[in-house]
């Protein structure tokens, strides 16, 4: 009972996290407003360019108003054309290649869309976009680095055998480790069942939290907007969703479907509770850790915005000062988040494979 | 212009490289990561674990074995003294003995010396009566000037006066 309490805890920290972006975005729209009118800088503008994806990762414009920016591969399937294969140069800025731009509005607006010899939407359907964005290879360094950083760790242990943790890297990863299987791992799914779930939990914890750390960096291999983004969340949180499934025991499945102690004519009602229950637990996960870690990033844009919107180098401290603190604040929420969706993912694969307990 | 509503937007092309990406870095860590990892955190807290139940278990034998010692110990210690004990007693028991038995033999000697002595004096007591005898019969033969027929009846004589004497004495 004791992980249930914990469990509703966690849900109401996370509906309180969840807040916090509502109020940001809606900050930022209202920004946009104002200064669309004024026809200056666009803040909504400048943070949405930061937080979502875009298949070119853009580093700085010069004074001339060119750009320094790093052309990530173009990939699409048209289903008339087959696979094409391009630099994201050749869209760039606006321009068409072999009848594909970018959409910069309507429905397709950051996407790839099929276009006339003018350059104008032709109203078909988007070919489907399988490009390496910014997202994409911000998530591969980001697991180059963990591969690196995790095989040289295995690597020192072969290397030092049986012997006291020693170098910063079993220092600092080791006490992790241990933590996960310890004190997420262990309690949650039981003493001996919990080894099987260990690889997918730590990949789980350190793939979140390396790309949390990342995100905050804000030079170019780094800073990509990897787990603020809903498509990875959702990934993350389908193998969660697809784990517990199919390591879930046969009460589990009685739980969903014949509920002990549920009298038959409420079954209809709650069958449909019931499956809604198992998708809306991995669909919490997918929303939480999107949500926090892109609130964290607008907030820390929004602040930058302002020394843009007042037009006044003396906001610069102010803002500075803020942004250093709330980067703390993403520090910590790197951590916490990478930490919930473990904890959660472990919760959840713990209450599909418990043992059938009488009510 | 990218609108809020793109960062929530689907998009198969990340969905496709994440869980392609992912489920190879889970694979890959698996193998060559957590595999090694969890062995060697397992062998070791292993040996801690084993380390520390032997260190138990040699303190536990270790006091048993300090328990026999006191014992063995103890009784050495009663052994000795019981040894000790036994010595002084023996050795005492030799000192009487040697005592009491040069005592008796002392006073056996001093007895018969005592006895041999009585004897002799008695002897020579006798003897020196028969020559005073003689003697006093020699002056009285020469005092009276005459000599006693028989020198029988002269010894019979001088023994009955000798008796008479030591009968005055007494």
């Amino acid at each position: 009972m004791k992980n249930r309490y914990q469990y509703f805890l966690l849900i109401l920290l996370g509906i309180i996290a969840a807040t916090v972006p509502a109020l940001s975005a809606g900050m930022s729209k209202e920004d946009k407003k104002s200064h669309d009118i004024e026809g200056k800088f666009n803040a909504s503008e400048f943070i949405m360019e930061h937080v979502s994806d875009s298949h070119e990762w853009h580093i700085l414009t010069k004074k001339d108003g060119t750009s320094v920016a790093v052309y990530l591969p173009v990939i699409i399937y048209d289903r008339q054309s087959g696979i094409h294969i391009f630099s994201s140069e050749k869209i760039a800025h606006g321009h068409s290649y072999m009848g594909y731009a970018i959409a910069h509005e309507g429905d397709y607006a950051g996407k790839i869309i099929r276009v006339d010899h003018e350059g104008h939407y032709d109203g078909s359907k988007p070919p489907l976009d399988f490009s390496i964005t910014k997202a994409v290879f911000g998530m591969l360094i980001a697991s180059l680095i963990l591969l690196w950083l995790m095989i040289s760790m295995a690597r020192s242990y072969r290397k030092s055998g049986i012997s006291a943790p020693k170098g910063l890297l079993q220092g600092i990863l080791e006490p992790v480790i241990l933590f996960i299987r310890d004190d997420i791992a262990i309690p949650n799914i039981g003493d001996h069942k919990y080894s099987k779930f260990m690889p997918y939990l730590l990949t789980v914890f350190f793939f979140v939290l390396i790309n949390n750390l990342l995100g905050l960096i804000p030079i170019f291999p780094f800073g990509a907007n990897v787990t603020g983004n809903v498509n990875v969340t959702f990934v993350l949180a389908l193998c969660t969703f697809l784990i517990t499934q199919f390591s879930a025991n046969r009460s589990h499945w009685r739980h969903v479907f014949a509920a002990p102690g549920v009298p038959l004519w409420l079954l209809p009602i709650m069958i449909p509770i019931e499956l809604i229950g198992l998708i809306s637990k991995p669909f919490a996960l997918m929303i939480r850790l999107f949500a926090n870690i892109t609130a964290g990033h607008i907030i820390v844009l929004s602040l930058v915005a302002l020394i843009f919107i007042f037009q006044s180098v003396l906001v610069a401290p102010v803002s500075i000062f803020f942004v250093l603190f709330m980067d703390c604040i993403e520090l910590l929420v790197a951590f916490l988040q990478a930490y919930v969706f473990t904890l959660l993912s472990a919760l959840f694969i713990g209450m599909a494979t418990a043992e059938a307990e009488h009510h | 212009m990218l609108l809020a509503s793109s960062l929530a937007s689907p998009a198969i092309g990340t969905v496709f490289w994440t869980t392609l990406i992912f489920l190879l870095l889970l694979l890959l860590l698996w193998k060559y990561a957590w595999g090694p990892i969890m062995k060697a955190v397992k062998a070791r807290e292993d040996m801690i674990h084993n380390a520390l139940e032997s260190a138990e278990k040699a303190r536990e034998e270790m006091k048993v074995l300090q328990a026999d010692n006191e014992i063995i110990l103890r009784k050495a210690r009663e052994e000795r003294d019981k040894i000790l004990r036994d010595a002084r007693t023996a050795y005492e028991r030799m000192m009487a003995d040697a005592k009491e038995k040069s005592q008796s033999e002392s006073d056996a000697l001093v007895r018969r010396a005592r006895e041999i002595i009585e004897r002799e004096k008695v002897t020579a007591i006798t003897e020196v009566k028969r020559e005073v005898a003689k003697l006093a019969i020699e002056v009285a033969s020469r005092v009276v000037g005459e000599t006693l027929r028989s020198d029988a009846e002269q010894q019979k004589l001088i023994e009955r006066y000798i008796r008479e004497i030591e009968a005055n004495r007494n």
